[in-house]
């Protein structure tokens, strides 16, 4: 009994003065897990790339870059992004407008097909739309008729890319506009503005960080997916080559030169990522201060003193 | 008059939160529309604005009925319950929005908001945010903001919910002031009986969507039109009678109510201020004794216990009680001098009856 007792008291013992903090040795030991798995599957990779496309110098990256069908897959790319971003913001806004100032029947039916996108694998997806409309698809031969060309077309591409970033916008746009509630824009309403009026002084400006967020990251899956767009595309060099597809297509050629250009594409890819994730950890900033505003903004029992501002509260 | 409401219903789907309300308010009036909650009362306040539309009945503004002109036509002045300022703007943008909207001049804006500003003192706050004022202040921009655009009427709904007693307090005789200095009809929606006595002109008391009266505060604290408004309004002692000889029995207590048919159930209602304590407890019918004696300001409530165990409540001045030199725990006696028939929540009350008090000493030396 006596050893229980003392064993009992170690582990409890002085070191770890709360009770609910693991030791100090475990903790390292998971720390150094986490960081040694982010450094060699992350960092290191990343830098792999960095370095590959410019091992053989910038001449070599720029001219690379520079080919026909590389610069017209990076033209696709930027085409398709330029698309889906504008509609998949307005069709989130409307979609999180209808999810957080409506009550009407099937919203959680609404809200589950929403996230339909990140649950069905990408290559799913894009066969979905070859079924739809592939020259065997469903409306195939009506299409095929009226020579209208979807499928192994720029149509085609967009229509994955869209419903595959779909969920972006809306998703970050909900709780924003749940938070804030319909009493501002009704407010705007009793005082004589009309309804294009209150969304642009009231509704945009309460959701502007959260849209903006969402907008970078779709973007960014716009011009990152492949799987989807693979499956459309029919892979056209010069034509139907999206950045990641040229990739692919460049690595599997297996020359020096090509290996180097697949990385210099590759790299562009990466430095988009890396530029979208230090404007995301900004804007991420700037919601979580929105969404606490707006929560502030809500009914409180007691005054708030003057002095509990946002900059002594992060 | 400025507002009137004919037979207004609203249901919402199978729910009738407002039924078939009729009233008038007159111009420059400052009315309370009292009720529990979920009585229907911040439904009538959103029609009138035109933020909800009456399933039945029409609404008239100024002789103008109002059913289908929209809210940004109706030209009426809103402060939301939580204010809702509008969070990007500071205090100047927020007073200043109806003015742009009605496409107002720069130096008629400036103007008018600086007049708003020291109207409702909130001069040197222009520049702040809303989530950068204490709760009185977003009240009193919340106001400005909807007395800018020089609204016909102002609504206000639950005005005092969301700051604290003491605040509270100042906010109702500041409301009052502000109302005589514009002299602007104004509708503001409570639930605390005492805010609505205190502040306005007449008030409205609504029940489960029914208007149950209208009137002046000292009309319906001495009037009544029905048990919910009598039980609702001020205090009141409610006992469960049975009728045995043309009087009503509970306990040792006996109300003589003449007319009535033999084993009848029925209520008596009594105001504490109609309880009579002597000191002396054979003066009067009933002895009792002091339970609990609770000090509100300038008055007393005295809790009697009596015999058979019923507890009635007693209301008098500080002064009375002194010179009756009452205390806990004492021998008393009570007389209580006038009571009402109660029947049922919506039904028509009939007049005080005046009792005669029969017991041993009766008919004391009353105050």
């Amino acid at each position: 009994m006596q050893t229980d007792t003392q064993i009992f008291r170690r582990a409890r013992g002085p070191k770890s003065p709360r009770g609910t903090e693991e030791s100090p040795f475990v903790k390292w030991i998971l720390i150094s897990v986490a960081l040694a798995f982010v450094v060699l599957f992350l960092l290191l990779p990343l830098i792999n790339v960095f370095w590959q496309a410019f091992d053989r110098g910038l001449k070599v990256y720029y001219e690379s870059l520079a080919d026909p069908d590389t610069l017209s897959a990076i033209k696709l790319t930027l085409l398709i992004a330029g698309i889906t971003v504008p509609l998949n913001l307005v069709f989130g806004l409307a979609a999180a407008w209808a999810i957080a100032k409506f009550n009407f029947k099937g919203k959680p039916v609404l809200i589950t097909l929403i996230d339909l996108p990140f649950a069905i694998s990408p290559v799913v997806a894009g066969l979905m739309f070859v079924v739809l409309f592939g020259r065997q698809g469903f409306f195939g031969e009506w299409l095929d008729a009226r020579e209208i060309r979807i499928i192994f077309a720029v149509p085609g591409m967009v229509l994955a890319t869209v419903f595959i970033t779909f969920p972006f916008v809306a998703r970050e746009l909900i709780p924003v506009m749940q938070a804030t509630g319909t009493e501002q824009e009704q407010a705007a309403l009793t005082l004589g503005a009309g309804g294009w009026q209150t969304f642009w002084y009231v509704t945009l400006p309460s959701v502007r960080w959260g849209l903006l967020y969402g907008v970078i990251l779709c973007n960014a899956r716009a011009m990152g997916e492949f799987g989807a767009v693979s499956v459309v595309s029919g892979h056209i060099t010069g034509q139907t080559d999206t950045m990641p597809l040229r990739v692919e297509k460049l690595y599997q050629s297996a020359s020096a030169a090509s290996m180097t250009a697949a990385f210099s594409v590759a790299s562009l890819l990466a430095f988009l990522a890396l530029l979208t994730l230090i404007i995301k950890t900004f804007l991420e900033w700037r919601t979580q201060r929105e969404y606490e505003a707006a929560q502030r903004a809500q009914p409180e029992p007691t005054l708030i003193a003057p002095s509990l501002q946002p900059t002594s509260h992060r | 008059m400025s507002i009137e409401l004919r037979t207004v219903s609203k249901r919402f789907g199978e729910v009738v939160a407002v039924n078939n309300v009729s009233f008038t308010v007159q111009e420059g009036e400052l009315l309370a529309l009292l009720g529990p909650s979920g009585g229907g009362k911040t439904t009538v306040l959103r029609m009138i604005a035109g933020l909800e539309l009456p399933t039945h009945g029409d609404i008239f503004v100024r002789g103008e009925r109002v059913n289908d002109i929209s809210v940004q036509k109706r030209n009426i002045g809103f402060v939301f319950q939580n204010y809702a300022l509008f969070k990007n703007m500071n205090v100047f943008k927020n007073i200043a929005f109806g003015l742009k909207i009605k496409k107002w001049k720069k130096r008629e804006i400036k103007s008018r908001v600086a007049e708003l500003l020291e109207l409702l003192g909130l001069e040197g706050l222009e520049k702040r945010f809303p989530h950068q004022l204490s709760g009185g202040q977003r009240q009193r921009v919340a106001i400005a903001r909807a007395l800018a655009p020089k609204p016909s009427v102002l609504l206000l709904d639950e005005p005092f919910g969301a700051v604290d007693a003491k605040i509270r307090q100042e906010l109702r005789e500041w409301l009052v002031r502000l109302h005589s200095d514009l002299n602007v009809t104004t509708l503001f929606v409570t639930h605390d009986q005492e805010e609505a006595m205190e502040v306005s002109n007449r008030i409205v008391i609504f029940s489960r969507g029914n208007l149950e009266q209208i009137g002046t505060p000292r009309e319906v604290y001495e009037e009544p039109s029905n048990e919910f408004v009598a039980r609702f309004i001020g205090v009141m002692n409610v006992l469960d009678v049975q009728v045995h000889k043309g009087v009503a029995r509970v306990d040792e207590l006996e109300f003589p109510v003449p007319d009535r048919p033999e084993g009848q159930q029925l209520r008596i209602g009594f105001r504490p201020f109609a309880v009579q304590v002597s000191p002396d407890p054979t003066q009067y019918r009933y002895p009792g004794i002091i339970r609990h004696t609770f000090f509100l300001g300038i008055m007393m409530r005295v809790e009697v216990e009596l015999p058979s165990g019923l507890i009635l409540r007693a209301r008098m001045t500080k002064e009375e009680y002194v010179q009756l030199g009452l205390h806990e725990g004492q021998k008393v006696s009570i007389l209580i001098r006038s009571y009402r028939i109660l029947r049922g929540e919506s039904e028509p009350l009939s007049p005080e009856i005046m009792a005669a008090d029969k017991g041993p000493g009766a008919y004391g030396a009353g105050i």
